[in-house]
């Protein structure tokens, strides 16, 4: 079975064309790494596949079934914004809280759910800092808590948007390591949303790269040549492969390995 | 000084201005937590046309304040979290001072009314404002403490809350209805100019000094309680307004949480 597929998917945001007919198939299992420059629409992309933004055309299938909100089935890390990252509640509050956030009520969370971000917690190896602060946690040690929480409710598919923003080089690949693991111990697919392809190049399966309403899936170096990364800028690039990293370059200017943190 | 019980007034003061700073306190952890103090501030000031247009067709201000808070509640709740918001609620809240202003001039029977309005009376709160005041102290914390799950779960992480299914914009319209009823509340207290005082000095600094949800909103309103009552007693001892002390020690205890904040990051 497939994970995702996109059957002529038409999408937009805000107005924008983000993508324009395209087809694509995710099957369960893959470690996706979904790439596209600044506002090229990942994001857009993985709010229609948890069902938040409905496509203009075309057909998407989740496991199996429509995309739908609150589907407890899918995992879903978000990009970390300035809410979450200054509170002062533990990260065991903040996962089991995720656990039932949906429920009415006072934020106090039930036996299960105490157990179930406890074991969130465990598969992520972050039992020792749960009871931290958030506020105090570093980047990588955020994103583990986070991770944490998309684990709650067992998932069949992870979501994982731009989780590498402002960590070093060392909690990247713990993280991509992290995700890698969790997707293969349980066979689920997970996408990976990043700027920057180098980090993921040794786990990824295939690479989901947009840009200029289309999009191209594929092994690394299937995605990521001169043909294909032209196409999906709509301008020349060249694809450069120096002791095993890939630069990706415009007229002779490097693309996206230095983009900067947004919030769009 | 505990003479001051004596007095029928003093007794109703210290038990509308216990009840507003629970409520507020509670109300305002949530505020300054999802950034929309202004929100409040706001809300505030579009009580005083209601307040004063309510005393020209007779009816009773606190009546038409809160009717306004309300509906502005609302209003402010569907915007949502979309572009130029503040924009339109500034926009909105000086329309509506100039409203009141308006309202005002044709009602010119008592000015002293439209003091109270803006800064507050708690010396002339009734026994019978007392009773209303703890009735909408009693409904407003029962919904905030049905909606705080997902209101937490929507303030802290709106993206993964409304995959989860939250929905975002009935959460925070439901949010702002509360705000409205307990910013209704504390003007009686420190009238509308000076809300800020109530329902964002204490959760903000409460903010700085406890860690943990429910730690912060009781610390919130005791620090709310006490300002309040502080305020109450100085006004006693001096004979200067009470709202002018209640601003002072808000501000006091604000900057103290920040100090001692940045000495303990230090």
């Amino acid at each position: 079975m497939n994970a995702v597929t996109f059957d002529h998917v038409t999408l937009a945001y805000g107005g924008r064309r983000v993508l324009s007919g395209v087809s694509f198939a995710i099957p369960q299992g893959e470690f996706v790494a979904l790439l596209g420059a600044n506002g090229a629409g990942k994001t857009t992309i993985l709010r229609a596949i948890l069902g938040l933004v409905r496509p203009q055309g075309g057909t998407i299938t989740v496991l199996g079934e429509a995309p739908r909100r609150g589907n407890p089935a899918i995992g879903y890390v978000p990009q970390l914004r300035r809410g979450a990252a200054q509170t002062s509640i533990s990260g065991f509050d903040l996962v089991a809280g995720a656990a039932g956030g949906h429920r009415w009520g006072w934020p106090v969370a039930s036996a299960t759910e105490k157990v179930a971000a406890w074991k969130a917690l465990e598969q992520v190896g972050a039992t020792d800092i749960a009871k931290r602060p958030f506020d105090r946690l570093s980047g990588g040690e955020r994103q583990r808590i986070l991770i944490a929480q998309a684990l709650i409710g067992e998932p069949k598919l992870l979501l994982l948007d731009e989780p590498l923003i402002s960590l070093d080089a060392g909690h990247q690949r713990t993280i991509i390591e992290l995700a890698h693991e969790l997707g293969e111990r349980r066979g689920i697919a997970v996408i990976f949303c990043s700027h920057d392809i180098n980090p993921l190049i040794k786990v990824a399966d295939e690479v989901l790269y947009v840009g200029n309403g289309k999009a191209a899936i594929g092994g690394v170096d299937e995605v990521i040549n001169g043909p294909v990364l032209s196409d999906l800028y709509g301008t020349p690039i060249s694809v450069a492969h120096v002791n095993g990293r890939i630069f990706v370059m415009a007229d002779g200017i490097e693309l996206e390995s230095h983009a900067h943190v947004h919030d769009a | 000084m505990f003479t001051m019980l004596e007095y029928d007034f003093m007794r109703n003061a210290f038990a509308a201005s216990a009840i507003v700073g629970i409520v507020a306190g509670a109300v305002g952890y949530f505020l300054v937590l999802r950034g929309q103090t202004f929100a409040g501030h706001a809300l505030a000031h579009v009580g005083f046309p209601g307040a004063t247009g309510a005393g020209l067709i007779g009816l009773s201000p606190f009546f038409g304040l809160t009717a306004f808070t309300l509906a502005a509640g609302i209003g402010i709740g569907l915007l949502g979290e979309r572009a130029h918001r503040d924009v339109a609620i500034g926009i909105v809240l000086t329309l509506s001072l100039g409203l009141g202003l308006l309202f005002l001039h044709f009602y010119t029977s008592n000015a002293t009314q439209a003091t109270s309005v803006l800064f507050g009376n708690v010396l002339g709160i009734s026994l019978d404002t007392v009773a209303v005041l703890a009735a909408m102290a009693l409904v407003t914390l029962a919904a905030l403490t049905f909606i705080a799950r997902p209101l937490l779960f929507a303030s802290l992480q709106p993206e993964l809350a409304e995959a989860k299914g939250v929905g975002l914009d009935l959460v925070s319209t439901l949010f702002m209805i509360i705000v409205a009823v307990a910013t209704a509340e504390a003007t009686q207290i420190v009238g509308v100019l000076l809300v800020f005082a109530l329902m964002v000095a204490p959760a903000a600094a409460s903010h700085l000094l406890a860690r943990g949800v429910l730690a912060g909103i009781l610390v919130s309103i005791l620090i709310g309680v006490a300002i309040a009552w502080g305020g109450l007693v100085l006004a006693y001892l001096t004979d200067w307004p009470t709202s002018f002390f209640i601003t002072a020690l808000g501000a006091g205890v604000y900057i103290s949480a920040a100090v001692a904040d940045k000495l303990r990051k230090a």
